[in-house]
């Protein structure tokens, strides 16, 4: 079913009318309401009136998260502070999380794009629907669960963590979509299969994101659980998840560009990339109030499709992403970069010690590995005190990070070192 | 009497104990006792050797991790309860002791080597 005919199958023209249209507005609002965009765009000697139509992004500047961060909390905001009714946020490289503030119409807006994003994987008001992402700061949580009421389906707001009470849940309420991480839903699956439960479930639909999954996996749920799962694109800086979404035919993820403007750009020279081709996604949020974004950064290397899919839908869709332009690691659905590890080393051992990450997939969950070079100022002869340096250092990473990894010590020399820069990570997960 | 000990960081595997005391051997130390603490991970070879800062030093350019401290050394004597009478006056002291292993003695049957979290006021409860 598609939520809203009239904006997801515009034709191409009227689209990019539209979308130049809210461009103009959108960027007159920034240059009048934020500092830091007026203060770029003067740079550039770009003002309001040079931004007419979507040729005319590329005169406008960067955001990356860089910027989120050195503008924490409330730099970026374009209305005043009391036209905020929500805050989310995610984990930032270091230190300050990245804070996203929300208008009641933006929190409207993202909840028509996740039950614009829920229609497609089929779910009605007719559905009983249990969140299991995380409810708080992280969007996966109150993002689905808005959604799902918006499309007016019943919403069992899980949260995560107690996988048994989930399962009971599921059978006795007779659940028929669920929204949560891919390897989570995994999990629930192989919990339901070892108490041969998997006959009594109802379940119908799974719209699964937050995190890299592939199409081995998806085919894996769909079978062991005899579901359809469909794939959720978002990320905190630009809303939450709904930013795309895809479609039965899984032709790429649609995204919902009445709102979300996107382009491809090359992560080098920051020129935009023709049409089709692979590139870095920026997005810049149109309808955005509290927090808008001009060109923000995603990192994330993919394509963009632009005809008409066969489900009828016009917007673009996002291809299968390549990986990222920066060294982030996306572990167990939360966002971890290297820098995050060597600060919560650095808080604990003084410096930072030769260290090395490992990410794997093991039984579709993720691992964290995380392996410590002993030198000779943090070692000790009593075991009791290398026992408790390697339990500080799993705590600070669970703070810094938010998710718990597995510490090791290990002999000097143990890691690669090499010429210049350090190798630091290795990702096992064959996902991209 | 506090003597010096040379500890070695070890990864707990097949082969790395062997490679260290290779190392010790190639610098012509002599040892006169060892011990070895372990967890699953990884290990602290413990060692009273006749040149300590000479083996630390070879230790060091082999590319290991190791640190030379004190522990207290005490005479034993071959009797029912002496060892007891010993650990009692230093828990009577209100010292712990973090660990302790047994080695030869020249001047008596052994001795036991004892790593406490106050070596000043254990030596004094011990009457040195």
């Amino acid at each position: 079913m598609i939520w809203n005919e009239t904006k997801e199958c515009m034709t191409r023209d009227e689209l990019t009318d539209l979308q130049g249209k809210r461009l103009h507005k959108q960027v007159d609002r920034i240059y009048h309401n934020v500092e830091f965009y007026r203060k770029k765009m003067q740079e550039r000697g770009v003002e309001p009136g040079d931004i007419q139509t979507v040729e005319d992004l590329d005169k406008l500047p960067f955001t990356t998260y860089e910027d989120l961060k050195n503008n924490y909390p409330y730099g970026l905001l374009a209305v005043p502070r009391q036209e905020i009714v929500r805050v989310q946020a995610s984990s930032g490289t270091t230190g300050k999380p990245k804070v996203l503030c929300y208008t009641r119409r933006d929190i409207d807006i993202w909840s028509e794009c996740v039950a614009r994003a829920m229609s497609m994987a089929g779910v009605t008001r007719d559905d009983i629907i249990q969140v299991g992402y995380g409810y708080g700061l992280f969007t996966g949580g109150l993002g689905a669960h808005y959604g799902a009421e918006n499309l007016g389906a019943m919403v069992i707001p899980m949260s995560t963590g107690n996988t048994k009470k989930l399962i009971d849940m599921m059978i006795d309420c007779e659940v028929t979509a669920i929204a949560c991480t891919p390897s989570y839903l995994l999990h629930v699956a192989e919990a339901l299969e070892e108490q041969g439960l998997v006959d009594r479930i109802k379940l119908k639909y799974a719209v699964c994101g937050a995190e890299p999954w592939t199409d081995e996996m998806r085919a894996q749920i769909e079978r062991r659980l005899n579901i359809k799962a469909y794939d959720i694109y978002g990320l905190t800086e630009i809303m939450g998840p709904g930013v795309a979404c895809d479609c039965r035919f899984h032709k790429g993820l649609h995204i919902y560009e009445d709102h979300f403007l996107p382009e491809i750009i090359d992560p080098d020279t920051l020129e935009q990339k023709p049409h089709g081709e692979l590139g870095e996604l920026c997005i810049t949020t149109l309808t955005k109030e509290g927090m808008p974004l001009l060109r923000y950064r995603t990192r994330d290397l993919t394509s963009l499709e632009y005809g008409q899919c066969e489900c009828g839908r016009t917007m673009a869709r996002i291809q299968r992403f390549r990986g990222r332009s920066d060294d982030m690691l996306v572990i167990r659905g939360v966002n971890v970069f290297p820098s995050q590890v060597e600060h919560a080393l650095l808080t604990v051992a003084g410096t930072t010690p030769n260290y090395f990450i490992t990410v794997d997939r093991v039984n579709n969950n993720d691992t964290f590995d995380v392996a410590i070079e002993v030198e000779e100022r943090f070692f000790s002869d009593e075991v009791k005190k290398l026992e408790k340096l390697r339990s500080d250092v799993e705590d600070a990473i669970h703070q810094t990070v938010g998710i718990k990894a597995k510490v090791k010590l290990v002999e000097p020399n143990a890691l690669p070192h090499s010429e210049g820069k350090t190798k630091h990570v290795e990702d096992k997960r064959r996902l991209t | 009497m506090l003597v010096k000990q040379l500890s070695v960081f070890l990864e707990n595997r097949p082969g790395t104990l062997d490679e260290a005391l290779k190392v010790l051997k190639e610098a012509d130390i002599n040892m006169k006792a060892l011990s070895l603490a372990d967890t699953s991970e990884f290990g602290v070879m413990r060692i009273i050797a006749d040149k300590p800062d000479e083996a630390k030093q070879a230790m060091k350019n082999a590319g290991y991790t190791s640190i030379v401290n004190e522990v207290i050394s005490v005479e034993l004597k071959s009797e029912v309860g002496y060892l007891a009478g010993i650990v009692k006056k230093i828990s009577d002291a209100g010292v712990n002791i973090e660990y302790m292993y047994a080695a030869p003695s020249k001047d008596s049957e052994a001795k036991m080597l004892i790593k406490t979290d106050d070596a000043a006021r254990a030596q004094s409860a011990l009457g040195e």
